[in-house]
C-alpha cells in the first residue's frame, strides 16, 4: 500500500513539473493559455513559445530521464556497485564520441543517423567498462570499475574535445548538444530516439525478477533458475539503448542515474518490481526539476548538465563515506 | 654513473632537442645559423622578435610548467602509495582553475592576482578533498572518489562562471580551460615563474625526508622524521605546484599522473625519482605541445586535449594491469 502511495505520489508530482516546465522560464506563461497552445492552432508569441520551446524541452526531459534513470538502476544492480551511473562510467562519453566520430568520417548529420551512432559507442564502452572492471575475477570491485569508467570518460572526452576542435563543422553541429542541454528545439531527435528509449525501458521492467534473484549473488540465483548470463547480457543491451538514446537526444548528462536508484530504493526498497518502475517516474522529475532551476536561477541559463552535477556531486560524496565507511565496498 | 644518471641525460638531450625544434619550427622557420647569430647578439630585427618574444616563451613555460607537474605528481603519488593519487584525478588543477575563472570575473586580470587566486582556489579544493574524506583517518581510495566528485562539481562551477562572465573573458576562458600554452608571454610569467621556482627549491630540501616516509611512517619517525609536519608541508607544496601551473597554462590534465610514472620505470626504483620525474614531465609536457601545435596544421590544439588522452590510456592500461595482477 506505502508503495502504490508513493508511486501515486511521484505520478502527481511528474505532472506537477511537466506544467511547470511549459509555463516557467524567461517569459512565464499561464496555464490556460498553455492548454489552449497544446489543442488549438494558434499564431501568438506565447503559443508559438510553448509549442517550438518549452513542449520539445519538456519532453526531452521525460524521454531523457527515465532513460538515463533506468540504465543507472540496471547498471547499479548488474555491477552491484552503488556508485554506477552512464555518465559517472564513461558510457555517455563514449556515445558522444562515437557521434562525433560518425559525423567526421561517415558525414551522418541526421538524428536518426546520430542515433545509430551513439547507441554503438554506448554499447561499446558500456562492454569496455563491464570487461576492464571484471578481469579481476568473479566479483567487480566498484571502485576499480569507477576508475576505469573515469578514465574511460576522460581519454573520449578529450578525443572528442580535439576533433570537433580540429573540424569547424563538427563544432557547428555539437555546440547545442555537447553540452548537455535539454533546449533541442526539435522535434526530430525526439521521434528518432523515443522507439529505443521504449525499447530499452521494456526489457529493463522485463528483467525486475531477475534481476531480484541475481541481487542474491550469481550462484543463488543459478540455483532459482536464473539465467544469469542471459539477464547480464540483456541488461547490457537495455543499458546502451537507453543511454545511447538519451545522449543521443541531449547530449551527455552526468550524475542523474546515481542519485534517482538510492532514492528509489529508500522509497520503494529493494524490490526491482517496484523500484524500477518508481526510478522512471522520478528521475524525470529530477532532471525536469533541475532544468527549471537552471531556467530561474540565473538571468540567461544554466545548462542542466551543471546542475545535475551540482546536485549529484555531494551525493556522490555522501554516498562513498557512508558505504566506504560501513565496510559495503 | 649510476643508472639513474644516465637516463637523465638523455632526458636532458631529448628536451634540448625539443626545444631546439619548438624554437626553430614554425610558420616562419629560422635556420640554426640564425639562432647562432641571435646568441651573439647580431641576428636580424625579426628574427629576435620571433625567437625571443614568440616562441622561447612557450617553451621555456612548457619546461618549467611540465618539471613542477612532474614534481607535484610525485609528492602525491608517494604520499598517497598510489599512482591514481595524482592532483588531476583529485581535482586540485581544476580547483585553482576556479580561483583563476573568479579573479578574472571579479578583479583586474593582472598576473599576480590570477597567480594568487589559483593558489587560493587550489589550496581549499585540496582542503575540501582532505576534509570530505576524513573519516577516522585518510583512506586512499575514498580520497580518490572524493576527489573525482569534488572535481566533477567545480567543472560545473567552472561551466557556470564561463557562462555568466563577459564575453571577451568568456571567450578567453573557455578557450583556456582543457590546457593550452598558446599566447604566453614574457610579461604575464613573472610571478609563476618565481612561485614555481621557490617551491621546487623548498621541494629538493624536503626530498630526503619524502623517500624516508616511503619505508613507512614509522620507520621514518625512528630515523627522526617529523613526519606529520613534513607530510603536510610536501602537501601544500603539491599543491602550490599544481596551482600556480594552472594560473599559466589552465589545467593541463595527466601529466601530473604520467610523468612520475615514467620516472620510476626508468630509474628502477625510487633513489633519484623526483629529479626523473620533473624531467620527465618537461619532456612530456613540451613534446605534448610540439604535437599540439605542428601535427594537426592548419589547426592548432590545446595541449589539454593531448595529454588527456595520451593520460587516459595509460590509466586504462594501469587499471587492467592492476586487475590482472589479483
Amino acid at each position: 500500500m506505502r508503495q502504490l502511495t508513493a508511486i501515486a505520489a511521484s505520478g502527481m508530482l511528474l505532472l506537477l513539473l511537466l506544467a511547470l516546465s511549459l509555463m516557467l522560464g524567461a517569459k512565464s506563461i499561464a496555464i490556460h493559455d498553455i492548454s489552449l497552445a497544446l489543442t488549438t492552432a494558434c499564431g501568438s508569441a506565447d503559443c508559438i513559445i510553448v509549442r517550438e520551446a518549452r513542449l520539445p524541452r519538456t519532453l526531452a526531459g521525460l524521454l531523457a530521464g527515465s532513460a538515463l534513470g533506468l540504465a543507472g538502476a540496471l547498471m547499479q544492480s548488474l555491477t552491484r556497485n552503488p556508485l554506477a551511473d552512464p555518465g559517472i562510467l564513461g558510457v555517455n562519453a563514449g556515445a558522444g564520441f562515437a557521434v562525433v566520430l560518425g559525423i567526421a568520417l561517415f558525414g551522418a548529420d541526421s538524428p536518426a543517423d546520430w542515433l545509430g551512432f551513439a547507441f554503438g559507442g554506448a554499447l561499446l564502452s558500456s562492454l569496455l567498462v563491464a570487461l576492464t572492471g571484471a578481469l579481476g575475477g568473479g566479483r567487480v570491485n566498484p571502485v576499480r570499475l569507477t576508475l576505469a569508467g573515469v578514465a574511460l570518460g576522460a581519454v573520449l572526452e578529450g578525443l572528442t574535445s580535439g576533433l570537433s576542435l580540429l573540424n569547424p563543422d563538427i563544432y557547428d553541429h555539437l555546440r547545442f548538444w555537447h553540452s548537455g542541454s535539454l533546449d533541442i528545439r526539435n522535434f526530430a531527435i525526439l521521434r528518432a530516439t523515443y522507439p529505443a528509449v521504449i525499447v530499452g525501458g521494456l526489457i529493463a521492467l522485463l528483467l525486475a525478477r531477475s534481476l531480484n534473484s541475481l541481487s542474491m549473488g550469481g550462484d543463488l540465483a543459478t540455483a532459482l533458475g536464473t539465467r544469469v548470463a542471459r539477464t547480464q547480457l540483456l541488461g547490457l543491451l537495455a543499458i546502451a539503448l537507453l543511454s545511447g538514446a538519451a545522449t543521443a537526444a541531449v547530449g551527455p548528462i552526468a550524475f542523474v542515474g546515481l542519485m534517482t536508484p538510492h532514492l528509489a530504493r529508500w522509497l520503494w526498497g529493494n524490490d526491482h518490481r517496484w523500484m524500477l518502475p518508481g526510478t522512471l517516474l522520478i528521475t524525470p522529475c529530477l532532471l525536469l526539476a533541475a532544468d527549471i532551476l537552471g531556467r530561474v536561477m540565473v538571468p540567461g541559463e544554466l545548462r542542466v548538465a551543471v546542475v545535475t552535477a551540482l546536485i549529484g556531486a555531494p551525493m556522490l560524496i555522501v554516498l562513498v563515506r557512508r558505504k566506504l565507511g560501513r565496510g559495503q565496498i | 654513473m649510476n643508472r639513474a644518471m644516465i637516463q637523465a641525460i638523455w632526458l636532458l638531450a631529448l628536451c634540448a632537442l625539443l626545444a631546439f625544434l619548438g624554437v626553430t619550427r614554425g610558420a616562419l622557420p629560422v635556420t640554426a645559423a640564425q639562432l647562432w647569430q641571435l646568441v651573439n647578439g647580431e641576428a636580424a630585427r625579426n628574427v629576435q622578435l620571433i625567437v625571443l618574444e614568440w616562441r622561447l616563451p612557450r617553451v621555456a613555460m612548457a619546461l618549467l610548467i611540465g618539471a613542477a607537474l612532474g614534481i607535484s605528481g610525485a609528492i602525491f603519488q608517494s604520499l598517497l602509495r598510489n599512482p591514481l593519487g595524482s592532483p588531476d584525478i583529485l581535482g586540485f588543477n581544476t580547483g585553482a582553475y576556479s580561483g583563476v575563472l573568479v579573479a578574472l570575473m571579479l578583479f583586474h586580470q593582472t598576473s599576480e592576482i590570477i597567480t594568487l587566486a589559483a593558489l587560493i582556489g587550489g589550496v581549499l579544493t585540496a582542503a575540501l578533498v582532505y576534509l570530505f574524506a576524513w573519516r577516522n583517518g585518510v583512506e586512499t581510495f575514498r580520497l580518490i572518489i572524493v576527489g573525482i566528485s569534488v572535481r566533477a562539481l567545480l567543472m560545473a562551477l567552472n561551466g557556470w562562471l564561463i557562462i555568466s562572465a563577459s564575453l571577451e573573458a568568456a571567450l578567453s576562458a573557455g578557450l583556456w580551460s582543457a590546457g593550452s600554452l598558446n599566447g604566453i608571454t614574457w610579461a604575464k610569467t613573472p610571478p609563476v615563474i618565481a612561485v614555481l621556482l621557490l617551491a621546487l627549491l623548498l621541494t629538493s630540501l624536503l626530498a630526503r625526508r619524502m623517500r624516508l616516509m616511503e619505508m613507512g611512517d614509522d620507520t621514518a619517525c625512528a630515523l627522526g622524521v617529523p613526519v606529520e609536519r613534513t607530510r603536510l608541508w610536501l602537501m601544500l607544496l603539491g599543491v602550490v605546484l599544481t596551482a600556480a601551473s594552472t594560473a599559466l597554462a589552465g589545467p593541463i590534465s595527466f601529466v601530473a599522473l604520467l610523468a612520475p610514472q615514467i620516472a620510476r620505470r626508468l630509474c628502477g626504483g625510487i633513489k633519484g625519482a623526483l629529479p626523473l620525474a620533473a624531467l620527465c614531465g618537461a619532456l612530456l609536457l613540451l613534446a605534448a605541445d610540439y604535437a599540439a601545435q605542428h601535427l594537426f596544421l592548419p589547426y592548432q590544439l590545446p595541449v589539454g586535449v593531448i595529454t588527456v588522452s595520451l593520460g587516459g590510456l595509460y590509466l586504462i592500461a594501469l587499471l587492467v594491469r592492476e586487475a590482472r595482477r589479483q
